[in-house]
């Protein structure tokens, strides 16, 4: 039983990658869940690009089928150097260009464009968003605001099944938002602002990186978007919206926070920090990774990327803090109440 | 015949010694430098490719450093670009299309050795930047305004744009030598359909780099203007828009892809009827085919600019044209089958390397067709799936003809033949080596990995193919040294080629291997598009003054035609040997390297120095008539 469950998981799997043949599905093996691939798509605009994918895929291989029987027709038939030059032109010669070389490539070529088309036209078609989520990109790391009080770094949480609207722009180099299993791409421009509508009916935990080359830490610009259930999505913006908690406790650390160099970067609301060159960390505890994806949010790593940012990320905009180990201690704790 | 001969050694003969070496302006010694310099460069990218390989062999290694990276991942990308594909290609059209039209030289030699000069200069200029630490590390792209003062303060980003402003001027000069050689100093009888299809290839290419390399650099102009000035053509801020320098690069830069094609294309064309027995099928739609990618390659630029947030109709529209490019491309692909499947295939090493091309750039052709549909493409671009489908098109429709083109023409240069059981080894060791290489891009890519990345994160499910990717490239790189061992040792111990190894049917084929200097003892009149197999009174190069031979014995002259007919119209004198063309590359180099470092003392006396060079360049000394 437990195996034909397993048999029909990876059926499934198939079945989800949209393929007919076992064989170019393993060939385009792309399915293991951990990767954010375009196909596996959870989101409308993905599917659709999905979609057209396998068609042109099909065409693909079939067009390569033509080319290599003839190769190989060519190749069965082959001389020998020595063999006599023919000068005749085969009858069938220009006809055969004409029709395979011109026609039939016009013909699937416009049947393709006219579907690609459709697309375009429903994926930048405007719709009623639900909501409007600022992102602004940074070397290298992604600043995400709610309309209210909400602001976030590289985390982006989205109510499933309603249409969302990012407005896009820059405030240095050009960088690119791409979550693959959601939407197409579309660049982040200093001096404009672009627009994606993103919508799923799927909760999860979708990875996005930056596709456009944005200097030194390209590789280790990545950001999250998660998509959940309207009322967990309200909980979480109206928790997100809100000042940091003032707890007693903790306010040795805050006083770290607020006598080191960290102030002049960051903003936490609700204290003096209001810092504007680096993440706002009001609500940091609640976050899944640090440093724009590069390594968990534990504490360790956060007080690895406090001391010493710069061997996590070469080159990133944040300098070394040196701390006492109470000292960094208390900072941590504080941070750590920050959800 | 021997008397011609004789009286044009005396005449053609530019003697030895360094400055024979200096001042040549023979076309085959000019094409063999652009091919050895071409592939030194070549071994010089591949060298960085293989480093960004093994940085990427698994996840998280630290190999390179990020800036490390970045510098190798650009010059990489330029390098081969600007200094291999270009160049090698011009190689084999300067070495070849003045054999294949019946001509002496090509049409300006001075001009053809400033364009190599340059070239080396460039070349040089550009991979100096290693030297001080500089290099360009933003990519051959190179995209404001991360490439402006602010965020790119080193010399990385002069070096770019002076560097790609001074090859542009050897590129040029070098087309603008290939039109007017094509056009007007074919021999009489070759028409124009009767021109050989790598000839139109040249032609093609030629003319796609007069229209196109300007825009490059006016936008390496504005670029150093912003930089060294302070201008604002790109600065957002400051009333310019990044976008415009994206527009220009790709107004360049698409035309500049289908430039390296097209030769390396015109080279399959040539090679294909040798080794089938028969003439090529379809002759007219693959010259019409070959003209219809250089104009429709002005229409397609915006494709590398489908996610930049440009209005839906312009999408649309150049998504239709990007769509149009496949259909020429498919029109050539389906003439050369034609002539294969009906003619007898000789499966030769040149000809193993086209059937290789051919399989590769089918598979890029149809990658490359799925970008033209926009939301396809806005989803995969900037991914792997690019990285492999433009290696696909680029090293598998330029380097495997390239090198189908060293076996096929190897022994018409070197007087030779290459080793045969050694070419395939090399064939098949970079078929293999390649498809292990750039085949598992296409997945990562659609498993969602960006380019130009120096390092990714584990568990993202690429690890596997990136390090087949890894694996893949020194088998590529085994298979690329097997043809240069080949090639030297071959050099040294081949067997004597002799006029005609592979009984081809182009012009080339009739005079000896290595050609004379002067190429042909009489300049033949051509009665066929097939030369070589029709009119067997060409043999030696010495086509009879009875069946329309021309000696041409008094004075270094070659002859000239009309444009449509090749009527014999004048007969063209020709410059001699002569170091002016070496000295401006150099004043011209002390100019680029001065306005580098912002001396302008330095820069000023580049430039002076460049205007007394080519006076002296042109002035006048009453050399033309000689015996």
């Amino acid at each position: 039983v437990r195996r034909r469950a397993r048999v029909g998981e990876a059926l499934a799997t198939i079945r989800r990658c949209g393929g007919l043949s076992v064989v170019i599905v393993f060939v385009f093996a792309a399915c293991s869940a951990e990767s954010p691939s375009v196909l596996s798509p959870e989101g409308e605009s993905a599917q659709r690009i999905d979609r057209l994918w396998w068609l042109m895929l099909w065409i693909s291989l079939a067009v390569l089928a033509v080319v290599l029987g003839l190769m190989v027709a060519a190749i069965v038939r082959r001389g020998r150097r020595d063999v006599e030059v023919d000068r005749t032109t085969p009858s069938w010669g220009d006809p055969f260009i004409v029709i395979a070389g011109v026609a039939v490539p016009a013909l699937i070529l416009i049947a393709v464009f006219v579907v690609s088309l459709r697309d375009l036209d429903s994926i930048t078609e405007q719709r009623d968003a639900t909501l409007t989520i600022d992102i602004i990109g940074h070397v290298w790391w992604w600043e995400v605001r709610y309309p209210g009080e909400a602001v976030t770094a590289n985390e982006i949480h989205i109510p499933t099944g309603e249409t969302v609207r990012f407005r896009l722009t820059s405030d240095d180099v050009i960088h690119s938002f791409w979550v693959p299993e959601l939407a197409p791409k579309i660049d982040m421009i200093d001096g404009r602002t672009n627009v994606l509508d993103v919508r799923t009916d799927v909760p999860g935990t979708y990875r996005g990186q930056c596709a456009e080359f944005c200097g030194l830490q390209h590789a280790n610009m990545a950001f999250h978007v998660i998509a959940e259930p309207r009322d967990e999505f309200d909980a979480w913006l109206q928790n997100e919206a809100e000042p940091a908690d003032s707890d007693t406790e903790t306010a040795s650390g805050l006083d770290v926070f607020l006598s080191s160099t960290c102030i002049g970067c960051h903003t936490i609301r609700g204290t003096e920090a209001t810092g504007t060159l680096g993440p706002d960390l009001t609500h940091l505890g609640s976050r899944l990774r640090l440093a724009a994806g590069t390594i968990p949010n534990s504490r360790e790593d956060l007080a690895r990327w406090i001391e010493d940012p710069q061997s996590i990320k070469p080159g990133n905009v944040m300098p070394p803090t040196e701390l006492s180990a109470a000292d960094l201690d208390a900072l941590l704790d504080y941070l750590e109440t920050l959800d | 015949m021997a008397s011609y001969a004789e009286r044009l050694e005396l005449v053609w003969h530019e003697g030895t010694g360094l400055s024979a070496w200096a001042g040549t302006v023979d076309h085959k010694r000019i094409g063999l430098r652009y091919l050895y310099t071409g592939f030194v460069f070549f071994v010089l990218a591949g060298l960085e490719a293989s480093l960004l390989r093994v940085q990427l062999a698994a996840p998280g290694l630290e190999v390179l450093s990020p800036q490390t990276y970045n510098e190798l991942f650009s010059m990489h990308g330029v390098t081969m670009m600007f200094l291999v594909a270009t160049p090698i290609l011009s190689g084999f059209g300067n070495y070849f299309v003045p054999l294949m039209i019946g001509a002496r030289d090509m049409a300006f030699p001075r001009l053809n050795a400033f364009g190599y000069w340059v070239f080396l200069a460039a070349g040089v200029f550009l991979n100096s930047a290693f030297l001080v630490g500089q290099a360009p590390d933003d990519g051959w792209f190179n995209y404001l305004p991360l490439a402006s003062e602010q965020f790119t303060p080193t010399l990385a980003i002069d070096f770019y744009a002076l560097g790609l402003i001074f090859i542009g001027i050897s590129t040029t000069a070098g087309a603008i030598n290939f039109i007017v050689t094509i056009l007007k100093l074919r021999a009489p009888g070759m028409t124009l359909n009767r021109i050989p299809i790598f000839v139109w290839g040249e032609l093609a290419f030629a003319l796609t780099v007069v229209f196109a390399l300007p825009v490059l650099t006016v936008a390496n102009v504005f670029l150093e203007l912003e930089r060294k000035f302070g201008f604002h053509f790109y600065d957002a801020d400051g009333g310019g828009d990044p976008v415009l320098w994206q527009h220009l690069f790709w107004f360049f830069g698409h035309p500049e892809v289908y430039l390296i094609v097209l030769p390396a294309l015109g080279l399959v064309s040539s090679i294909i009827p040798t080794f089938s027995r028969r003439p090529m099928v379809g002759y007219t739609y693959i010259v019409l085919a070959e003209l219809f990618i250089f104009v429709i390659s002005f229409g397609v630029w915006v494709h590398h600019m489908f996610a930049v947030g440009l209005p839906t109709i312009a999408l649309g529209i150049i998504s239709a044209a990007s769509f149009m490019v496949v259909i020429p491309s498919g029109t050539q692909i389906f003439a050369w089958l034609a002539t294969m499947v009906s003619g007898r295939l000789v499966l030769s090493t040149a000809m193993h390397f086209v059937l290789g091309f051919l399989v590769l750039f089918v598979i890029g052709g149809l990658s490359g067709a799925m970008f033209s549909a926009v939301t396809f493409d806005q989803a995969t671009t900037d991914s792997y799936f690019v990285v492999a489908h433009f290696h696909y098109v680029l090293a598998g429709g330029a380097m495997f003809p390239m090198f189908a083109g060293l076996y096929y023409w190897g022994p018409k240069m070197l007087g030779r033949l290459l080793d045969e059981r050694l070419g395939k080894i090399s064939f098949w060791l970079m078929f293999v080596g390649f498809n292990l290489t750039f085949f598992p891009m296409h997945i990562a890519g659609l498993l969602g990995q960006p380019r130009r990345t120096y390092t990714y994160a584990s568990g993202l499910g690429w690890d596997l193919h990136n390090l087949l990717s890894t694996i893949g490239v020194f088998v590529l790189g085994a298979g690329i040294l097997v043809t240069f061992w080949n090639w030297f040792w071959s050099r040294a111990h081949g067997e004597p080629a002799g006029e005609d190894p592979w009984s081809g049917d182009t012009l080339e084929w009739t005079t000896t291997s290595p050609p004379p200097e002067y190429n042909f003892a009489t300049i033949p009149t051509v009665r066929s598009r097939e030369p070589a197999w029709d009119q067997p009174k060409l043999q030696g190069g010495a086509q009879p003054p009875e069946d329309g031979g021309r000696p041409l014995t008094d004075g270094h002259t070659t002859l000239a035609t009309t444009l449509a007919d090749a009527e014999p119209q004048a007969i063209v004198h020709m410059p001699h040997a002569s170091p002016w063309p070496l000295f401006l590359t150099l004043a011209l180099m002390l100019a680029f390297y001065g306005v580098l470092l912002s001396s302008w003392m330095v820069a000023a006396v580049g430039a002076v120095s460049s205007a007394g060079t080519l006076m002296g360049w042109l002035w006048p000394r009453g050399e033309t008539q000689e015996t």
